[in-house]
């Protein structure tokens, strides 16, 4: 939070500004504070507003503790907060977990009605109580028991912040109109009663939260999941297969809804290799095809991937990492699976691994993955991970205006056609396609030769790996080196990839705000190949830092950190990893900096 | 060569790819022979005949068969061919394997794909035992069996295919014998008409790691070759099929359960059909111009 004053009461009632803050909403999932702080971020994305999100999800479906956190801001939002400027703790366990994550003179408001305990005498924070569920029990009647007090705490935060009160209640009707009249009134009638609530009584001051410029426009505001199936929709995905597993299975989940819209089809299959299986019959059939799971699950589609090299079938398969090994930690965040992309399958299975940086880049390299897997007719891996995949952004629409239609091509095929030609792109003729010189392709896991015929002869098998490793390489051709932010030369270069991206970048702003050392950070959205020409990035720095969520592994390095290394033998490159199941706060990865900055 | 107007007749030449690399005398000669005669009557476009297999001896047959096909890996045959016959209602898709490889390592996909009665023949070439990796136990060998695994005998007792078809759901479930050519193309005919997912089980002799296992259904050899009584068997029931299917060793042949139920196909299509109505045939533009505005 940045204010033009501190938070603190001062008497009579004043309004501070507010450049932006971070708000966490602490309870049990049932209470639907997702529902707030889903709704405090759409309003943030049509009021000029940036905005990160993050929460926490208990693994049981009973439901348990669980934080909503929403960081607004007028400027740049790059991570949801490592600290909160307010606190909104609906139980006592919610108030002792969380009052430490408070920054000094930041706001607690707890529900007075379950907060049995607060430590009142901790003057670093204010301390507000509310009666939230008697309030809200009252308002709506008994039979609606306490359901309702998230949207009752919403037109409190609303009035606190002065909210535009227009656009939330048409923000509600959106939310509660469809499901019926009753659920709608009850909605609106928690909201008025929070809206009204004398908190002035409790808090001499009111917020102002500013708006940012205001050429921005509306934008829209949705979670990565959400953002990964809509770019794989438009990128001409028209079938797939899965299984389901935390947290991928959203994206099947909306795809088997979706694209049946689109004359399409997904199907929920037995298991992990019927739906790899499925999914490559999919591509055999000529059209652009997608499996995904998390990370058992992409264990077992391993060997069918293998295959897909091998027959150079082109296919999306999608991974939304989380903690690892084995169940691990299911529903946290972990980058523990890019060696298993890159690597994890028996054979040489040169591949394509994209990984997005935030909500909005989920739609870009989901249509990119499509262009590749097209162009190349090769697997291509996208490494989503918990924590992005369920974290909501706002951005601006994409352009849509390219957006066509798959074309699936039967025409007949000369007698000339090879489908793996040595001096050129492998280009499948579907089945349904008439072969004029009378021969037909059969599409084989055996090495191959230019038409596809079985040969186990040693020369053709180098050649064939050579010619699936020098297509992955001529792809690598055409990616630029990613731009840097902050110093272009100096003491530390930070690389990232994947979910990562807002903490590091806004790390980096702070390290240079500091004066600390000269500071530039870059990440890698191709991370299998990775572009050319990073040794020369690399070249300008004391040390090259990668900021990676997995072990720092035998060695002592992170496994991006393990493959720069193993391609550029520099000595520079280390590590900042952590395995704890949250994303990276800055300040952990500023104290990661200093730790090697300081020790040089 | 130039294109033709009129559709070419599709031959038994015209169908022939390498000549097989099976040993001589293996049973699975014969259900290739039978599978072209049976495509040369009912003349499907050449282009849109599909072959799939696994892994195995009998999972070479895409090779043999001038075709598309796809020669894919152990046991995943059906989740494939159910990708192309799902997403390609214009194609005819034959699935062709073994026993291990459709009984053991794809034995759920199996039981799946009969469930969800996906539309495409499947040919299970049953030797009762591993013939590509050189005589393991099979998921039929019988108990006694002498293989590498077993040395002083199989102990695990086989699984009944024919149990394990009805019971997964199949829509048409069929038994037959490579050596018995005119039954076997019967079945391959009766099992390719059938709307739904068709499956035909084959007594087919790997001659080399266990000759002999099915000379007692076959009169040359001294057996007997008992087919059901198409008079007395009701084959929509499922109770009358398992009473055929636990008969004792060699059993009967013929069809043993043919019932027609919406296939998955027809489902999706149905759900794809009414969701493009209701969109009124928005275009992918469309569509996701609108969810993106309902995001904003
Ligand atoms: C994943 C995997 N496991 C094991 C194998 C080795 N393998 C190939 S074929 C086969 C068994 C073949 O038996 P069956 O399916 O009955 O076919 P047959 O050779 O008897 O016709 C095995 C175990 C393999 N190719 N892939
Ligand atoms: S090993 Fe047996 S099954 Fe395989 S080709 Fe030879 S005879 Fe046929
Ligand atoms: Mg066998």
């Amino acid at each position: 939070m940045s204010a033009s004053a501190t938070l603190a009461p001062s008497g009579n009632s004043d309004v501070i500004d507010l450049q932006d803050a971070v708000i966490r909403f602490a309870g049990n999932s049932q209470d639907g504070i997702q529902t707030i702080g889903g709704l405090l971020a759409k309003l943030a994305g049509r009021s000029s507003r940036e905005v990160v999100t993050y929460m926490t999800i208990p693994s049981t479906i009973s439901g348990g503790p669980s934080i909503f956190q929403v960081h607004l801001g007028s400027g740049e939002v790059l991570s949801p907060g490592d600290e909160s400027d307010f606190l909104l703790a609906f139980y006592q366990h919610s108030y002792e977990n969380h009052i430490g994550s408070l920054k000094k003179g930041g706001v607690c408001i707890y529900d007075s009605d379950h907060v049995d305990n607060p430590n009142l005498d901790n003057k670093d924070v204010v301390h507000v109580g509310i009666p939230i569920t008697s309030t809200t029990v009252e308002a709506m009647g008994g039979s609606a028991r306490d359901r309702g007090k998230n949207i009752f705490v919403l037109g409190l935060v609303a009035a606190l912040f002065n909210l535009n009160k227009e656009k939330l209640v048409e923000l509600l009707n959106r939310q509660f109109g469809r499901k019926s009249e009753d659920i709608l009134r009850n909605a609106m009638m928690a909201f008025d009663t929070g809206y009204a609530y004398p908190i002035g009584d409790v808090l001499h001051v009111g917020y102002n939260l500013k708006k940012g410029p205001d050429d921005r426009g509306d934008r829209i505001t949705t979670d990565g999941n959400t953002a990964l199936t809509l770019g794989l929709l438009a990128g001409g995905v028209r079938y797939g297969a899965g299984y389901p597993i935390t947290p991928w299975s959203p994206v099947m989940e909306m795809l088997r809804t979706e694209l049946p819209k689109y004359g399409g089809l997904f199907v929920q299959c037995e298991d992990e290799l019927a739906a790899v299986s499925m999914a490559l019959g999919f591509a055999y059939s000529g059209h652009v095809s997608i499996t995904g799971s998390s990370g058992p699950g992409l264990s077992l589609k391993m060997e069918a991937l293998s295959y897909a090299t091998m027959a150079e079938l082109p296919i999306i398969v999608v991974n939304v990492q989380r903690g690892g090994p084995s169940t691990g930690l299911p529903t946290s965040v972990e980058q523990s699976d890019l060696m298993q992309a890159i690597y994890g399958s028996h054979g040489d299975c040169p591949r394509v691994v994209l990984a997005p940086k935030n909500v909005e880049d989920c739609y870009y390299i989901g249509r990119k993955a499509c262009e590749i897997a097209k162009e190349y007719s090769c697997p291509v891996f996208i490494l989503s991970d918990q924590a992005i995949s369920s974290r909501i952004e706002a951005f601006h629409a994409p352009d849509l205006s390219d957006v066509t239609e798959p074309v699936l091509d039967l025409s007949p095929r000369p007698e000339s056609f090879k489908p793996y030609p040595i001096d050129g792109n492998t280009r499948h003729a579907p089945p349904g396609s008439p072969m004029l010189g009378g021969k037909y392709p059969v599409v084989t896991g055996l090495e191959h030769d230019e038409w596809g015929h079985p040969s186990s002869s040693p020369e053709l098998h180098a050649k064939m790996n050579a010619r699936r490793r020098d297509k992955i390489k001529a792809f690598a051709d055409t990616i630029d080196i990613p731009e840097i932010y902050g110093d272009n030369e100096g003491d530390v270069l930070l690389v990232g990839w994947g979910s990562t991206w807002g903490p590091i970048r806004e790390a980096t702003k702070r390290l240079r705000e500091h004066h600390d050392s000269k500071v530039g950070c870059m990440h890698l959205q191709y991370v299998n190949p990775m572009p050319n020409g990073l040794d020369d990035v690399f070249g300008q720095y004391k040390h090259i830092l990668c900021v990676e969520m997995n072990d720092e592994g035998l060695y002592g390095y992170g496994q991006l950190a393990t493959l720069l290394r193993g391609r550029y033998a520099n000595p520079s490159i280390k590590s900042i990893c952590k395995t704890d199941g949250l994303t990276f706060k800055v300040s952990e990865i500023i104290d990661g900096v200093r730790s090697y900055a300081v020790a040089s | 060569m130039s294109v033709s107007a009129e559709p070419q007749k599709l031959t038994k030449k015209a169908l022939t790819a390498d000549h097989p690399t099976w040993c001589p005398g293996c049973g699975d000669f014969a259900v290739l022979a039978s599978f072209y005669k049976v495509l040369e009557k009912l003349q499907f476009p050449h282009e849109k005949i599909c072959t799939i297999a696994g892994i195995g001896c009998s999972s070479r047959f895409p090779y043999f068969v001038n075709g598309h096909g796809v020669h894919f890996i152990h046991g995943r045959a059906l989740p494939l061919a159910s990708g192309i016959s799902l997403s390609r209602p214009d194609l005819h898709v034959f699935a062709f394997g073994g026993d291990g490889d459709g009984y053991s390592i794809g034995g759920n996909h199996l039981d799946h794909a009969a469930r969800k009665n996906i539309n495409l023949t499947y040919v299970v070439m049953d030797n009762f035992v591993y013939g590509l990796t050189k005589k393991q136990t099979s998921p039929t060998s019988p108990e006694g069996f002498k293989s590498k695994t077993d040395p002083t005998g199989a102990i695990d007792r086989p699984i009944n295919p024919m149990e394990k078809l009805v019971n997964g759901g199949a829509s048409f479930v069929a038994r037959t014998h490579a050596a018995q050519v005119k039954h076997m193309m019967q079945m391959f005919e009766r099992a390719i008409l059938h709307p739904g997912f068709s499956v035909v089980e084959v007594l087919s002799e790997c001659v080399v790691f266990y000759p002999g296992a099915f000379d007692d259904g076959n009169p040359r050899k001294g057996g007997e070759f008992n087919i059901i009584d198409e008079e007395a068997h009701d084959p929509t029931s499922k109770n009358a099929a398992y009473q055929l299917a636990s008969q004792q060793y060699p059993g009967k042949f013929g069809v043993f359960f043919q019932k027609e139920r919406p296939t998955k196909n027809d489902l999706e299509q149905k759900w794809i059909d009414s969701s493009c109505e209701k969109t009124g045939g928005a275009s992918a533009r469309e569509l996701l111009e609108g969810k993106f505005s309902a995001m904003s």
